[in-house]
């Protein structure tokens, strides 16, 4: 384990369960400002999310919790997170998600044809479509199938 | 006195009704089971959710934003949860006794989100007017729908068809404690004073706190609504276990007092027999 300065408290919480508890030493998440890595006593801020991979680097999971997936060689974790926050203080991050998936309960297939409408849906261009929620269901899909492919 | 045969039907017929009573106390009693665990597992988010919310707003007080500005003119919207079965006791009507005893809501200027066919049929029957029905929800909430129902509603606030939201539902304490209540979920009041205020002091907002806002508020809404969804499903299968436990017992009750009448009954029509051939015999010799 690294010393403690070097790794801070990490929370990713969804509606219906515990998705994360444990600790890291940096964590990757992408916002609605881009990309962002995030290391022990950084500034408290919240940012926004938009669908993409977490990363958590140096992760330690905590007893309380169980977790399907297995921490990878490299000694990460990632998980795809779809729309949320991140509270982010100095010595803790948590991530408020929507939804959360790790790569292992990720449908391959359905993820493909997910994408596969939402970007039919964004073609056709027709007036009623809500372009808004066609490009965030693409997002997801794609960020299904990316972490899906990582896993592989 | 009723004749042996009525108070034997009568005992039949009980005794039915108890085997009933008893199977649905089984069937609420392993449903509370899982809607309890259920319960606890969205607590985390929502104590989390209530938590930012509250930083959020104690650091931002001079925002205006329209979901935090106290507006008036429109209606007042409110989301009753009630269910969709019943036998569960005053589940139901304690829910709708917070409507029709609260003088906040009259019945020209409120606009009810029902979820649930008893709350809808009893406050139809009162003369309210409920907007929207999605009683097919508590069958088994997921967040999607409570995502669905808040997209409406605040697109509706948005527009200044309504100016205030309030949520009733019954509150699941424990297992035997469900209470009622009525909150108000726009616009926000989160009740400031956090444990860990110093922790937030210099909190900084990615892109800028109105979007921050923008973004986290309909969250809230809709992480407040799903917990409600949720201790509503735990509390209806509370109340109806409690229930269908009295009436079980009451049934009971009921049987013995029957058997005692029954017995009674019989031996009295011995009596009465045994004296008639004493009185022949004797009358004979």
């Amino acid at each position: 384990m690294a010393e403690a300065a070097n790794v801070f408290e990490i929370q990713i919480i969804t509606p219906d369960r515990v998705f994360f508890l444990g600790s890291g030493s940096m964590i990757e998440m992408t916002t609605t400002e881009g990309e962002i890595g995030c290391y022990p006593m950084h500034v408290p801020t919240t940012v926004v999310l938009t669908p993409g991979i977490v990363t958590i680097h140096d992760a330690k999971i905590s007893d309380t919790v169980e977790i399907p997936e297995a921490i990878r060689p490299d000694g990460s974790l990632i998980a795809a997170v779809h729309t949320g926050f991140a509270e982010i203080l100095n010595d803790k991050v948590t991530i408020m998600a929507e939804v959360a998936e790790w790569p292992c309960e990720i449908d391959k297939v359905r993820a493909e044809a997910a994408a596969k409408r939402a970007q039919e849906r964004l073609d056709a261009k027709q007036e009623k479509t809500d372009l808004m929620r066609a490009e965030q269901a693409l997002k997801k899909a794609l960020v299904r199938e990316e972490i899906a492919a990582m896993e592989a | 006195m009723a004749s042996m045969r009525d108070i034997k039907r009568r005992r039949t017929s009980i005794t039915s009704t108890q085997q009933i009573t008893k199977a649905m106390k089984l069937v609420a009693t392993v449903k509370l089971q899982k809607a309890k665990n259920h319960a606890e597992s969205v607590t985390p988010y929502f104590d989390n959710m209530y938590n930012t919310v509250s930083s959020l707003l104690a650091m931002t007080k001079n925002i205006n934003h329209p979901y935090l500005k106290v507006k008036s003119g429109g209606k007042k919207a409110v989301v009753v949860i009630t269910s969709n079965r019943g036998l569960a006791g005053g589940y139901n009507s304690n829910v709708v006794k917070l409507i029709t005893g609260d003088s906040r809501f009259s019945k020209e200027n409120t606009d009810l989100y029902c979820i649930g066919h008893k709350g809808i049929e009893a406050l139809t029957h009162r003369g309210y007017n409920i907007t929207d029905d999605d009683s097919e929800v508590m069958e088994a909430p997921v967040y999607g729908d409570a995502t669905r129902i808040t997209r409406i509603l605040l697109s509706r606030y948005a527009a200044g068809e309504i100016s205030e939201l309030y949520l009733c539902y019954t509150h699941f304490k424990n297992t035997v404690v469900h209470e009622p209540r009525c909150i108000k979920v726009l616009p926000v009041d989160v009740k400031k004073g956090r444990k860990k205020d110093d922790d937030n002091a210099l909190m900084n907002f990615e892109p800028n706190p109105e979007e921050v806002i923008d973004m986290i508020i309909p969250k809230y809404v809709s992480s407040l609504l799903y917990g409600a969804l949720i201790e509503a499903v735990a509390s209806e299968n509370g109340a109806r276990m409690q229930a269908m436990d009295s009436a079980t017992s009451n049934a009971e009750e009921m049987i013995n007092d029957l058997t005692l009448k029954y017995n009674r009954a019989r031996q009295g029509s011995i009596t009465q027999e045994l004296t008639e051939i004493i009185a022949g015999a004797e009358a004979i010799s």
